[in-house]
């Protein structure tokens, strides 16, 4: 009851002298917003940044097929088919930390395109997923091949910049036919500009087709070459000179790769229908990438038959260098802001104890008459403190709307990107709250300590 | 047994390496329902011994007993409980909170209480107090727009407002005309005489002494006269 009164009285002493009030709470109002606005922003910048990483592929896998060895020597990796488009279905299906998959099947080869040729980096084949997997799902210009496409092995391709660059003289490609081994593919959209990759390869010079057409139609003769010797992928640079029987693909796809009978008899495998030469998988976010190699390796394992103990007839590769600048960039990012955020309050801080200090030495007087009539020192403590931290607990009230106005004015006028954190609001009211306490308590203290005769003599 | 009982209080107050005695054996007895006047030049030594006996202070020895209460040992909270519930200040500049309307300034004593007391009965126990006091059209008047005569009832009210046994008035007319000095020395003598509240009346001013029924002087550190109700009415005119 006492203590409730005292409360009370602290509230109506702050009612008393609004101005004062609103001076002492500024500080924090200022401190508190700057908090918000900082987290807000930069948590939007860290977001981008981290979603810019992640767009060059940190948050990817890459599926590829095992090593084969014939005795003793091993012909290195991917150099085994084992890897199907059912397995790719299936990861996607049923591993729930990845997002999506795209089955790659790749392949060397020139492109033809009226009196001009040129040899692409990177010819893929893939499945509609593939532009979700590597973040370059929007087109510059026309758009991007479908799953229907894929189920029919449509004659379709996208291509990037480079291409565009090579052929067409920056001129736009859409509708342009381009041959590839001498199949003539439509394109139908342009990818937008990705730059050299980590290797320095230019992501550029790409054409994607859907993984059916490049299969059957283009890379279809390089299947039947799959000696384990002689390639380590089904991707020849083909030369191959122009027939007529290269268009259909009936002639040279063979559904089922060939073994040699040693390597039959020492892996006595089901023979798959077709095979890609990567899959591509994107987790749900750099976090789960641990996650997502336990759940494909151990469905792989399941659906390839490998009993436990044998070694893998796959291998996983994650971006790891990505995920390690990705994770120090985060940390960085975040340190950062809290030190902002620990400076802002601080001078909040210093500028609520200030006030309260000044208040204290003007209201002498009245801590002397409140002695006087019969105040412990306690009940001044109180008074004081509560005082104290109901003016942080509004200035922080007011400093998170203060603060996320301006990250929301900072969005409208300046484009930034701004994440609200409701965490970092619940960690400014739960800040304000103690800044009161701590700098409210010296000055709670040091009133609660006067000699009432003293005070009252006090002018 | 005296309200009031001083045996041999001495304070001393030490600055730096100098101390300086200001009372040097004090001894005083006050009986329920006196109205006794505290007498002396500047510098006697009143004001520290309305300090003890308001309980403000602490004496370096002897023993102050209060309705029967050793005073003397108590701490500086122990005083704080004993100055809320049985003594009233009335102070020579009025002491009241600016910007706070009368009944509040009178109801503040009352959050420091242990008393149950609700809201309501705090403020009316306050309107009651200001009513009888003259000034139950003021209530929510601020001291900003009361006369001084006005506030100074307005501290008598708050003095009162915990039903003290004792209340002190220090020069409660230092700062009034004679006039209004007139009128709040008559409502002290009043509380005297209908409520039997014993007052005792902090002066230098052997005028305003008059008003009360006894006189304790006090010289240098000592008193000089009418420590005890025995040797009554040297100085005053009962």
């Amino acid at each position: 009851m006492k203590t409730y009164r005292t409360m009370r009285t602290a509230l109506r002493a702050l009612r008393r002298n609004p101005m004062r009030a609103a001076l002492t709470t500024l500080g924090i109002i200022i401190g508190v917003g700057a908090v918000i606005a900082m987290m807000e922003i930069g948590a939007g910048s860290s977001a981008a940044i981290q979603k810019t990483i992640a767009s060059m592929g940190a948050n990817s896998l890459m599926i590829h097929p095992g090593t084969a060895s014939s005795s003793g020597v091993s012909f290195g990796s991917g150099s085994i088919m084992t890897l199907t488009p059912d397995d790719c279905e299936a990861v996607i299906k049923e591993c729930t930390a990845v997002k999506t998959a795209a089955p790659v099947v790749r392949t060397r080869t020139q492109i033809v395109c009226g009196d001009r040729n040129w040899v692409p980096t990177f010819i893929y084949g893939s499945s509609p997923a593939y532009f979700d997997v590597r973040e370059w799902n929007v087109p510059t210009d026309g758009e991007l091949f479908t799953d229907l496409d894929v189920l029919n092995s449509s004659k379709v391709c996208v291509v990037g910049q480079t291409i565009v660059r090579e052929l067409f003289d920056g001129r736009s490609p859409i509708g342009k036919e381009v041959r590839l081994n001498n199949v003539s593919l439509r394109i139908v959209g342009v990818l937008k500009q990705k730059g050299a990759n980590m290797m320095g390869m230019d992501q550029d010079d790409v054409v994607v087709a859907p993984w059916t057409t490049i299969k059957y139609n283009i890379a279809g003769s390089s299947v039947t070459n799959a000696i384990q010797s002689r390639s380590s992928t089904s991707s020849s640079t083909s030369s191959a000179v122009n027939t007529i029987s290269d268009l259909y693909p009936s002639s040279t796809v063979s559904l089922y790769p060939e073994k040699s009978s040693t390597q039959a008899a020492n892996n006595p495998m089901l023979v798959r229908f077709t095979n890609v030469d990567e899959i591509q998988v994107l987790a749900n976010s750099a976090n789960e990438i641990p996650l997502a190699i336990r759940q494909i390796t151990s469905l792989l394992r399941d659906r390839h038959r490998i009993r436990p103990g044998q070694p893998e007839d796959f291998v996983i590769r994650n971006m790891a260098e990505l995920s390690s600048v990705m994770t120090s960039t985060t940390r960085m990012m975040t340190n950062l802001l809290l030190c902002v955020a620990l400076i802002s309050l601080l001078v909040g801080g210093v500028g609520i104890m200030n006030i309260m200090l000044v208040s204290v030495t003007e209201r002498t007087h009245e801590i002397g008459l409140r002695m006087a009539v019969g105040a412990q020192s306690r009940d001044i403590l109180i008074q004081f403190l509560v005082e104290a931290v109901v003016l942080c607990l509004l200035g922080g009230a007011l400093g998170i709307l203060l603060g996320h106005g301006g990250s929301l004015l900072v969005r409208y006028f300046l484009k930034w990107p701004v994440m609200t954190s409701p965490a970092a609001i619940i960690a400014a009211v739960v800040v304000s709250a103690t800044v009161g306490i701590v700098f409210g308590y010296y000055p709670a203290w040091k009133a609660s300590r006067l000699d009432p005769i003293e005070a009252l003599r006090y002018e | 047994m005296a309200l009031i009982e001083l045996n041999n209080i001495c304070k001393t107050y030490h600055i730096g390496d100098m101390s300086l005695p200001v009372l040097k054996g004090v001894s005083l007895k006050v009986e329920r329902g006196e109205f006794v006047a505290l007498m002396g030049a500047s510098g006697s030594g009143k004001s520290t011994l309305m300090n003890i006996l308001g309980c403000l202070d602490h004496p370096t020895s002897g023993q102050y007993l209060l309705d029967g209460q050793d005073i003397s040992r108590l701490t500086s909270d122990g005083r704080a409980v004993i100055r809320n519930k049985k003594v009233g200040f009335v102070f020579q500049n009025f002491n009241l909170l600016a910007r706070t309307s009368a009944v509040d300034n009178v109801v503040m004593p009352l959050t420091y209480t242990s008393e149950n007391l609700t809201d309501r009965q705090c403020r009316r126990r306050a309107e009651e107090l200001l009513t009888r006091l003259g000034l139950g059209d003021r209530l929510d008047h601020e001291p900003s727009q009361l006369s001084g005569g006005q506030q100074q009832r307005v501290a008598i009210a708050r003095a009162l407002v915990n039903r003290p046994p004792i209340v002190f008035a220090d020069e409660p007319t230092g700062n009034l005309d004679s006039h209004t000095s007139k009128d709040v020395l008559n409502i002290l003598r009043q509380l005297n005489e209908e409520e039997g509240i014993t007052m005792i009346l902090v002066t230098h001013d052997a005028g305003v002494a008059q008003h009360a029924k006894r006189t304790i002087r006090i010289h240098d550190g000592m008193i000089v006269d009418g420590a005890y109700g025995g040797r009554v009415s040297v100085g005053g005119n009962a």
